[in-house]
Protein backbone atom coordinates (compact mmCIF):
# COMPACT_ATOMS: atom_id res chain seq x y z
CA UNK A 1 0.00 0.00 0.00
CA UNK A 2 2.86 2.34 0.82
CA UNK A 3 4.04 2.11 -2.80
CA UNK A 4 0.67 3.32 -4.09
CA UNK A 5 0.73 6.20 -1.59
CA UNK A 6 4.18 7.17 -2.80
CA UNK A 7 3.15 7.00 -6.45
CA UNK A 8 0.13 9.16 -5.72
CA UNK A 9 2.21 11.70 -3.85
CA UNK A 10 4.81 11.87 -6.60
CA UNK A 11 2.19 12.22 -9.34
CA UNK A 12 0.45 14.98 -7.38
CA UNK A 13 3.73 16.80 -6.83
CA UNK A 14 4.62 16.47 -10.51
CA UNK A 15 1.27 18.01 -11.49
CA UNK A 16 1.67 20.82 -8.95
CA UNK A 17 5.18 21.60 -10.17
CA UNK A 18 4.09 21.62 -13.82
CA UNK A 19 1.27 23.99 -12.85
CA UNK A 20 3.80 26.26 -11.16
CA UNK A 21 6.07 26.14 -14.24
CA UNK A 22 3.13 27.21 -16.39
CA UNK A 23 2.42 30.07 -13.98
CA UNK A 24 6.06 31.13 -14.29
CA UNK A 25 5.82 31.07 -18.11
CA UNK A 26 2.64 33.12 -17.83
CA UNK A 27 4.37 35.75 -15.70
CA UNK A 28 7.30 36.00 -18.13
CA UNK A 29 4.86 36.35 -21.04
CA UNK A 30 2.84 39.06 -19.32
CA UNK A 31 5.95 41.11 -18.71
CA UNK A 32 7.71 40.45 -22.03
CA UNK A 33 4.90 41.12 -24.49
CA UNK A 34 4.01 44.68 -25.41
CA UNK A 35 0.52 44.59 -26.91
CA UNK A 36 -2.63 43.86 -24.87
CA UNK A 37 -3.86 40.89 -26.87
CA UNK A 38 -0.47 39.17 -26.75
CA UNK A 39 -0.26 39.70 -23.02
CA UNK A 40 -3.78 38.40 -22.56
CA UNK A 41 -2.87 35.29 -24.51
CA UNK A 42 -0.07 34.67 -22.04
CA UNK A 43 -2.21 35.48 -19.01
CA UNK A 44 -5.09 33.25 -20.06
CA UNK A 45 -2.76 30.24 -20.10
CA UNK A 46 -2.18 30.42 -16.36
CA UNK A 47 -5.85 30.89 -15.60
CA UNK A 48 -6.81 27.70 -17.42
CA UNK A 49 -3.93 25.27 -17.79
CA UNK A 50 -1.84 26.36 -14.81
CA UNK A 51 -4.71 26.32 -12.37
CA UNK A 52 -6.01 23.09 -13.91
CA UNK A 53 -2.67 21.34 -13.34
CA UNK A 54 -2.26 22.66 -9.79
CA UNK A 55 -5.80 21.75 -8.71
CA UNK A 56 -5.51 18.33 -10.37
CA UNK A 57 -2.38 17.77 -8.32
CA UNK A 58 -4.20 18.76 -5.16
CA UNK A 59 -7.08 16.41 -6.06
CA UNK A 60 -4.63 13.53 -6.52
CA UNK A 61 -3.01 14.29 -3.19
CA UNK A 62 -6.24 14.53 -1.20
CA UNK A 63 -7.81 11.40 -2.71
CA UNK A 64 -11.47 10.68 -3.28
CA UNK A 65 -13.50 12.80 -0.87
CA UNK A 66 -15.76 15.83 -0.70
CA UNK A 67 -12.86 18.28 -0.83
CA UNK A 68 -11.60 16.89 -4.13
CA UNK A 69 -15.14 17.17 -5.56
CA UNK A 70 -15.17 20.82 -4.57
CA UNK A 71 -11.78 21.32 -6.21
CA UNK A 72 -13.12 19.70 -9.37
CA UNK A 73 -16.01 22.17 -9.35
CA UNK A 74 -13.51 25.01 -8.95
CA UNK A 75 -11.68 23.78 -12.08
CA UNK A 76 -14.94 23.58 -14.04
CA UNK A 77 -15.98 27.06 -12.90
CA UNK A 78 -12.64 28.59 -13.80
CA UNK A 79 -12.57 26.91 -17.21
CA UNK A 80 -15.98 28.36 -17.92
CA UNK A 81 -15.46 31.86 -16.62
CA UNK A 82 -11.85 32.76 -17.37
CA UNK A 83 -11.93 32.24 -21.18
CA UNK A 84 -15.25 34.07 -21.42
CA UNK A 85 -14.00 37.07 -19.50
CA UNK A 86 -10.79 37.27 -21.49
CA UNK A 87 -12.86 36.96 -24.68
CA UNK A 88 -14.92 39.98 -23.59
CA UNK A 89 -11.84 42.04 -22.74
CA UNK A 90 -10.21 41.11 -26.07
CA UNK A 91 -13.34 42.11 -27.96
CA UNK A 92 -13.48 45.44 -26.17
CA UNK A 93 -9.85 46.00 -27.13
CA UNK A 94 -10.58 45.16 -30.78
CA UNK A 95 -13.57 47.51 -30.99
CA UNK A 96 -11.91 50.44 -29.24
CA UNK A 97 -8.42 50.16 -30.73
CA UNK A 98 -7.65 53.36 -32.65
CA UNK A 99 -4.42 52.22 -34.33
CA UNK A 100 -5.39 48.81 -35.62
CA UNK A 101 -2.90 48.80 -38.49
CA UNK A 102 -0.04 49.25 -36.06
CA UNK A 103 -0.97 46.25 -33.95
CA UNK A 104 -2.42 43.58 -36.19
CA UNK A 105 -3.59 42.65 -39.68
CA UNK A 106 -7.21 41.88 -40.38
CA UNK A 107 -7.44 38.94 -42.81
CA UNK A 108 -10.38 37.19 -44.40
CA UNK A 109 -10.26 33.40 -44.39
CA UNK A 110 -9.06 33.11 -47.99
CA UNK A 111 -6.23 35.53 -47.33
CA UNK A 112 -5.36 33.60 -44.21
CA UNK A 113 -5.09 30.38 -46.19
CA UNK A 114 -2.74 32.07 -48.63
CA UNK A 115 -0.60 33.37 -45.76
CA UNK A 116 -0.37 29.93 -44.25
CA UNK A 117 0.58 28.36 -47.57
CA UNK A 118 3.35 30.89 -48.06
CA UNK B 1 -17.48 9.49 -53.24
CA UNK B 2 -20.43 7.28 -52.56
CA UNK B 3 -22.98 10.02 -52.24
CA UNK B 4 -26.53 9.69 -53.50
CA UNK B 5 -27.22 13.41 -53.66
CA UNK B 6 -25.83 15.71 -56.28
CA UNK B 7 -23.54 18.53 -55.25
CA UNK B 8 -26.26 21.18 -55.22
CA UNK B 9 -28.60 19.06 -53.18
CA UNK B 10 -25.84 18.22 -50.77
CA UNK B 11 -25.08 21.86 -50.22
CA UNK B 12 -28.56 22.37 -48.77
CA UNK B 13 -28.23 19.68 -46.11
CA UNK B 14 -27.10 20.29 -42.58
CA UNK B 15 -24.28 17.81 -42.79
CA UNK B 16 -22.54 19.97 -45.39
CA UNK B 17 -22.79 22.98 -43.09
CA UNK B 18 -21.49 20.92 -40.21
CA UNK B 19 -18.60 19.67 -42.30
CA UNK B 20 -17.80 23.23 -43.37
CA UNK B 21 -17.81 24.30 -39.76
CA UNK B 22 -15.63 21.34 -38.84
CA UNK B 23 -13.11 22.15 -41.53
CA UNK B 24 -13.10 25.79 -40.55
CA UNK B 25 -13.81 26.97 -44.09
CA UNK B 26 -16.75 28.99 -42.89
CA UNK B 27 -17.51 30.45 -39.50
CA UNK B 28 -21.24 30.45 -38.81
CA UNK B 29 -20.91 33.27 -36.30
CA UNK B 30 -18.51 35.50 -38.17
CA UNK B 31 -21.20 37.54 -39.91
CA UNK B 32 -23.61 37.38 -37.02
CA UNK B 33 -21.22 38.83 -34.48
CA UNK B 34 -21.43 42.53 -33.92
CA UNK B 35 -17.95 44.00 -34.02
CA UNK B 36 -18.41 47.65 -34.92
CA UNK B 37 -18.89 50.49 -32.45
CA UNK B 38 -22.44 51.70 -32.12
CA UNK B 39 -23.59 55.01 -33.53
CA UNK B 40 -23.07 57.88 -31.14
CA UNK B 41 -26.13 59.36 -29.51
CA UNK B 42 -27.59 62.35 -31.35
CA UNK B 43 -28.68 65.03 -28.95
CA UNK B 44 -31.76 66.97 -29.94
CA UNK B 45 -31.88 70.76 -29.73
CA UNK B 46 -34.01 70.89 -26.62
CA UNK B 47 -31.68 68.70 -24.63
CA UNK B 48 -28.68 70.69 -25.83
CA UNK B 49 -30.33 73.92 -24.74
CA UNK B 50 -31.13 72.37 -21.36
CA UNK B 51 -27.55 71.22 -20.98
CA UNK B 52 -26.15 74.63 -21.83
CA UNK B 53 -28.27 76.13 -19.09
CA UNK B 54 -27.18 73.48 -16.67
CA UNK B 55 -25.28 75.86 -14.41
CA UNK B 56 -28.26 78.14 -13.96
CA UNK B 57 -30.46 75.09 -13.52
CA UNK B 58 -28.25 73.71 -10.75
CA UNK B 59 -28.27 77.03 -8.89
CA UNK B 60 -32.04 77.19 -9.19
CA UNK B 61 -32.49 73.63 -8.02
CA UNK B 62 -30.04 73.74 -5.15
CA UNK B 63 -31.07 77.06 -3.65
CA UNK B 64 -34.72 76.76 -4.68
CA UNK B 65 -35.30 80.49 -5.02
CA UNK B 66 -39.04 80.13 -5.52
CA UNK B 67 -39.61 78.64 -2.09
CA UNK B 68 -37.08 80.82 -0.33
CA UNK B 69 -39.16 81.80 2.70
CA UNK B 70 -40.17 78.23 3.49
CA UNK B 71 -36.60 77.03 3.06
CA UNK B 72 -35.32 79.67 5.49
CA UNK B 73 -37.75 78.58 8.22
CA UNK B 74 -37.02 74.91 7.55
CA UNK B 75 -33.29 75.48 7.76
CA UNK B 76 -33.55 77.29 11.09
CA UNK B 77 -35.66 74.49 12.59
CA UNK B 78 -33.31 71.92 11.10
CA UNK B 79 -30.25 73.55 12.66
CA UNK B 80 -31.84 73.83 16.09
CA UNK B 81 -32.97 70.20 16.03
CA UNK B 82 -29.62 68.92 14.80
CA UNK B 83 -27.81 70.74 17.63
CA UNK B 84 -30.25 69.32 20.20
CA UNK B 85 -29.87 65.82 18.73
CA UNK B 86 -26.08 65.99 18.77
CA UNK B 87 -25.97 67.22 22.38
CA UNK B 88 -28.35 64.45 23.47
CA UNK B 89 -26.29 61.82 21.65
CA UNK B 90 -23.01 63.07 23.14
CA UNK B 91 -24.57 63.11 26.62
CA UNK B 92 -25.87 59.56 26.27
CA UNK B 93 -22.55 58.24 25.00
CA UNK B 94 -20.60 59.98 27.79
CA UNK B 95 -22.91 58.48 30.42
CA UNK B 96 -22.42 55.04 28.86
CA UNK B 97 -18.63 55.46 28.78
CA UNK B 98 -18.51 56.59 32.42
CA UNK B 99 -20.12 53.32 33.44
CA UNK B 100 -17.55 51.18 31.60
CA UNK B 101 -14.55 49.67 33.41
CA UNK B 102 -11.26 51.55 32.87
CA UNK B 103 -9.54 50.95 29.54
CA UNK B 104 -6.55 48.60 29.38
CA UNK B 105 -7.13 46.96 32.73
CA UNK B 106 -6.07 43.31 32.65
CA UNK B 107 -8.97 42.25 34.85
CA UNK B 108 -11.63 43.66 32.51
CA UNK B 109 -14.38 41.17 31.65
CA UNK B 110 -13.80 41.76 27.93
CA UNK B 111 -10.30 40.32 28.28
CA UNK B 112 -11.18 37.06 30.02
CA UNK B 113 -14.82 36.32 30.71
CA UNK B 114 -16.37 37.23 27.35
CA UNK B 115 -14.10 35.12 25.17
CA UNK B 116 -14.24 32.19 27.58
CA UNK B 117 -18.04 32.34 27.69
CA UNK B 118 -18.30 32.49 23.89
CA UNK B 119 -16.18 29.37 23.54
CA UNK B 120 -17.61 27.39 26.44
CA UNK B 121 -21.30 28.18 26.24
CA UNK B 122 -21.69 29.54 22.70
CA UNK B 123 -23.06 26.29 21.25
CA UNK B 124 -25.46 25.84 24.15
CA UNK B 125 -26.81 29.39 24.17
CA UNK B 126 -27.03 30.19 20.46
CA UNK B 127 -27.43 26.70 18.97
CA UNK B 128 -25.13 27.58 16.06
CA UNK B 129 -22.35 25.15 15.19
CA UNK B 130 -20.45 27.98 13.51
CA UNK B 131 -19.37 30.01 16.55
CA UNK B 132 -18.52 33.10 14.54
CA UNK B 133 -22.06 33.31 13.20
CA UNK B 134 -23.38 32.70 16.70
CA UNK B 135 -21.30 35.62 17.88
CA UNK B 136 -22.13 38.15 15.18
CA UNK B 137 -25.81 37.29 14.87
CA UNK B 138 -26.68 36.51 18.49
CA UNK B 139 -24.38 38.08 21.06
CA UNK B 140 -23.49 41.04 18.84
CA UNK B 141 -26.57 41.17 16.63
CA UNK B 142 -27.01 44.87 17.27
CA UNK B 143 -23.67 45.49 15.59
CA UNK B 144 -24.70 43.45 12.53
CA UNK B 145 -27.96 45.37 12.30
CA UNK B 146 -25.88 48.54 12.13
CA UNK B 147 -23.75 46.98 9.39
CA UNK B 148 -26.72 46.14 7.21
CA UNK B 149 -28.02 49.67 7.75
CA UNK B 150 -24.64 51.00 6.67
CA UNK B 151 -25.07 49.05 3.41
CA UNK B 152 -28.58 50.43 2.99
CA UNK B 153 -27.40 54.00 3.64
CA UNK B 154 -24.54 53.53 1.17
CA UNK B 155 -27.06 52.51 -1.50
CA UNK B 156 -29.22 55.52 -0.66
CA UNK B 157 -26.20 57.80 -1.07
CA UNK B 158 -25.27 56.22 -4.39
CA UNK B 159 -28.89 56.61 -5.50
CA UNK B 160 -28.84 60.31 -4.55
CA UNK B 161 -25.54 60.95 -6.32
CA UNK B 162 -25.88 58.86 -9.47
CA UNK B 163 -29.58 58.46 -10.18
CA UNK B 164 -30.77 60.33 -13.24
CA UNK B 165 -34.34 61.40 -12.63
CA UNK B 166 -35.11 63.38 -15.74
CA UNK B 167 -36.32 61.56 -18.77
CA UNK B 168 -34.02 63.21 -21.33
CA UNK B 169 -30.87 62.48 -19.39
CA UNK B 170 -31.97 58.92 -18.82
CA UNK B 171 -32.45 58.45 -22.55
CA UNK B 172 -28.98 59.87 -23.08
CA UNK B 173 -27.50 57.47 -20.55
CA UNK B 174 -29.33 54.53 -22.05
CA UNK B 175 -28.10 55.32 -25.55
CA UNK B 176 -24.54 55.64 -24.27
CA UNK B 177 -24.79 52.48 -22.22
CA UNK B 178 -21.87 50.25 -23.21
CA UNK B 179 -21.10 52.21 -26.37
CA UNK B 180 -18.12 50.11 -27.35
CA UNK B 181 -18.88 47.01 -25.37
CA UNK B 182 -20.32 44.12 -27.35
CA UNK B 183 -24.02 43.57 -26.78
CA UNK B 184 -25.70 40.19 -27.25
CA UNK B 185 -22.42 38.33 -27.15
CA UNK B 186 -23.13 34.69 -28.03
CA UNK B 187 -20.22 33.29 -26.04
CA UNK B 188 -21.07 35.26 -22.91
CA UNK B 189 -24.73 34.35 -23.19
CA UNK B 190 -23.98 30.65 -23.48
CA UNK B 191 -21.59 30.77 -20.54
CA UNK B 192 -24.09 32.75 -18.47
CA UNK B 193 -26.89 30.34 -19.29
CA UNK B 194 -24.80 27.54 -17.83
CA UNK B 195 -23.16 29.43 -14.97
CA UNK B 196 -25.91 31.62 -13.51
CA UNK B 197 -28.13 28.87 -12.02
CA UNK B 198 -25.28 27.13 -10.13
CA UNK B 199 -24.03 30.51 -8.88
CA UNK B 200 -27.48 31.41 -7.56
CA UNK B 201 -27.96 28.01 -5.93
CA UNK B 202 -24.52 28.22 -4.36
CA UNK B 203 -25.31 31.69 -3.01
CA UNK B 204 -28.58 30.48 -1.49
CA UNK B 205 -26.71 27.51 0.02
CA UNK B 206 -24.09 29.79 1.57
CA UNK B 207 -26.82 32.00 3.07
CA UNK B 208 -28.82 29.09 4.46
CA UNK B 209 -25.84 27.16 5.84
CA UNK B 210 -24.38 30.17 7.65
CA UNK B 211 -24.98 28.72 11.10
CA UNK B 212 -23.66 25.27 10.16
CA UNK B 213 -20.36 26.13 8.53
CA UNK B 214 -18.40 28.88 6.85
CA UNK B 215 -20.69 31.32 5.13
CA UNK B 216 -23.52 33.57 6.13
CA UNK B 217 -25.52 36.51 4.89
CA UNK B 218 -22.70 38.76 3.78
CA UNK B 219 -20.76 36.26 1.68
CA UNK B 220 -23.85 34.50 0.29
CA UNK B 221 -25.46 37.81 -0.59
CA UNK B 222 -22.31 38.83 -2.43
CA UNK B 223 -22.41 35.58 -4.45
CA UNK B 224 -26.08 36.10 -5.38
CA UNK B 225 -25.36 39.71 -6.35
CA UNK B 226 -22.49 38.60 -8.58
CA UNK B 227 -24.81 36.09 -10.29
CA UNK B 228 -27.36 38.84 -10.92
CA UNK B 229 -24.69 41.09 -12.39
CA UNK B 230 -23.50 38.30 -14.70
CA UNK B 231 -27.07 37.70 -15.87
CA UNK B 232 -27.52 41.41 -16.51
CA UNK B 233 -24.28 41.63 -18.48
CA UNK B 234 -25.24 38.71 -20.68
CA UNK B 235 -28.90 39.44 -21.38
CA UNK B 236 -29.33 43.16 -20.84
CA UNK B 237 -31.75 45.29 -18.88
CA UNK B 238 -34.85 44.17 -20.77
CA UNK B 239 -34.61 40.72 -19.19
CA UNK B 240 -33.60 41.70 -15.66
CA UNK B 241 -36.17 44.46 -15.32
CA UNK B 242 -38.90 41.87 -15.58
CA UNK B 243 -38.08 40.70 -12.07
CA UNK B 244 -35.75 43.25 -10.49
CA UNK B 245 -36.46 46.97 -10.60
CA UNK B 246 -35.78 49.71 -8.11
CA UNK B 247 -39.25 49.10 -6.67
CA UNK B 248 -38.39 45.47 -5.95
CA UNK B 249 -35.15 46.57 -4.36
CA UNK B 250 -36.91 49.09 -2.11
CA UNK B 251 -39.51 46.55 -0.97
CA UNK B 252 -36.92 43.82 -0.49
CA UNK B 253 -34.51 45.83 1.59
CA UNK B 254 -37.28 47.44 3.62
CA UNK B 255 -38.81 44.05 4.38
CA UNK B 256 -35.45 42.53 5.26
CA UNK B 257 -34.37 45.38 7.53
CA UNK B 258 -37.77 45.57 9.24
CA UNK B 259 -37.78 41.81 9.77
CA UNK B 260 -34.29 41.98 11.25
CA UNK B 261 -35.22 44.84 13.57
CA UNK B 262 -38.43 43.14 14.73
CA UNK B 263 -36.75 39.78 15.34
CA UNK B 264 -33.89 41.35 17.22
CA UNK B 265 -36.07 43.69 19.28
CA UNK B 266 -38.11 40.64 20.32
CA UNK B 267 -35.03 38.87 21.60
CA UNK B 268 -33.71 42.03 23.27
CA UNK B 269 -37.06 42.54 24.99
CA UNK B 270 -37.24 38.98 26.28
CA UNK B 271 -33.58 39.01 27.28
CA UNK B 272 -33.75 42.31 29.15
CA UNK B 273 -36.92 41.33 31.05
CA UNK B 274 -35.77 37.77 31.78
CA UNK B 275 -38.70 36.26 29.87
CA UNK B 276 -38.27 32.80 28.35
CA UNK B 277 -38.03 33.13 24.54
CA UNK B 278 -40.64 31.14 22.59
CA UNK B 279 -38.31 30.41 19.70
CA UNK B 280 -36.70 26.97 20.15
CA UNK B 281 -32.99 26.57 19.57
CA UNK B 282 -33.35 23.13 18.00
CA UNK B 283 -30.65 20.50 17.77
CA UNK B 284 -27.28 21.98 16.81
CA UNK B 285 -26.27 20.92 13.30
CA UNK B 286 -29.79 20.73 11.86
CA UNK B 287 -30.75 23.22 9.17
CA UNK B 288 -33.72 24.52 11.21
CA UNK B 289 -31.81 25.27 14.38
CA UNK B 290 -30.20 28.04 16.36
CA UNK B 291 -33.35 30.14 16.77
CA UNK B 292 -33.34 33.45 14.95
CA UNK B 293 -29.92 33.19 13.34
CA UNK B 294 -31.20 31.59 10.13
CA UNK B 295 -33.81 34.33 9.64
CA UNK B 296 -31.28 37.06 10.35
CA UNK B 297 -28.86 35.48 7.86
CA UNK B 298 -31.53 35.50 5.16
CA UNK B 299 -32.33 39.16 5.88
CA UNK B 300 -28.69 40.18 5.66
CA UNK B 301 -28.24 38.14 2.47
CA UNK B 302 -31.19 39.84 0.77
CA UNK B 303 -29.90 43.31 1.67
CA UNK B 304 -26.36 42.54 0.50
CA UNK B 305 -27.48 41.00 -2.82
CA UNK B 306 -29.75 43.96 -3.62
CA UNK B 307 -27.06 46.43 -2.65
CA UNK B 308 -24.41 44.87 -4.89
CA UNK B 309 -26.73 44.75 -7.88
CA UNK B 310 -27.99 48.31 -7.32
CA UNK B 311 -24.44 49.66 -7.03
CA UNK B 312 -23.54 48.08 -10.35
CA UNK B 313 -26.65 49.38 -12.11
CA UNK B 314 -26.21 52.88 -10.70
CA UNK B 315 -22.62 53.16 -11.80
CA UNK B 316 -23.40 51.80 -15.24
CA UNK B 317 -26.64 53.51 -16.19
CA UNK B 318 -27.88 55.69 -13.35
CA UNK B 319 -31.32 54.30 -12.65
CA UNK B 320 -33.38 51.31 -13.57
Amino acid sequence: MAVIEWVRFLAGTALLVSGLIIFAIEMIGVFRFKYVLNRMHAAAMGDTLGIGFSLAGLILMSGLNFTSLKLLFVIVFLWFSSPVSSHLIARLEVTTDEEKEKHYKILSLEELEKEVEE
Amino acid sequence: MSRKLTDEQYRKTKSWKFRQWLDGTKDPYLDAVEMKPQIAYQEDKKAKHLRSEEKREIVRRVYDIEHNAEMKIFRKIYRIFSVIFCIALVFMLLVAVSNLPPFGNADNPANNEVAARYIEQGLEETGAVNLVTGMILDYRAFDTLGESHVLFIATCTVLILLRTDRKESREYMEANDRTYEPKNDVILQTAARILVPPIMIFGVYVVLAGHLGPGGGFSGGAVIGAGLILYLNAFGFAKTERFFTVKTYKKMSFAALACYSLAKSYSFYTGANHIESVIPLGTPGAILSSGLILILNICVGVVVAGTMYTFYVMFRKGGY
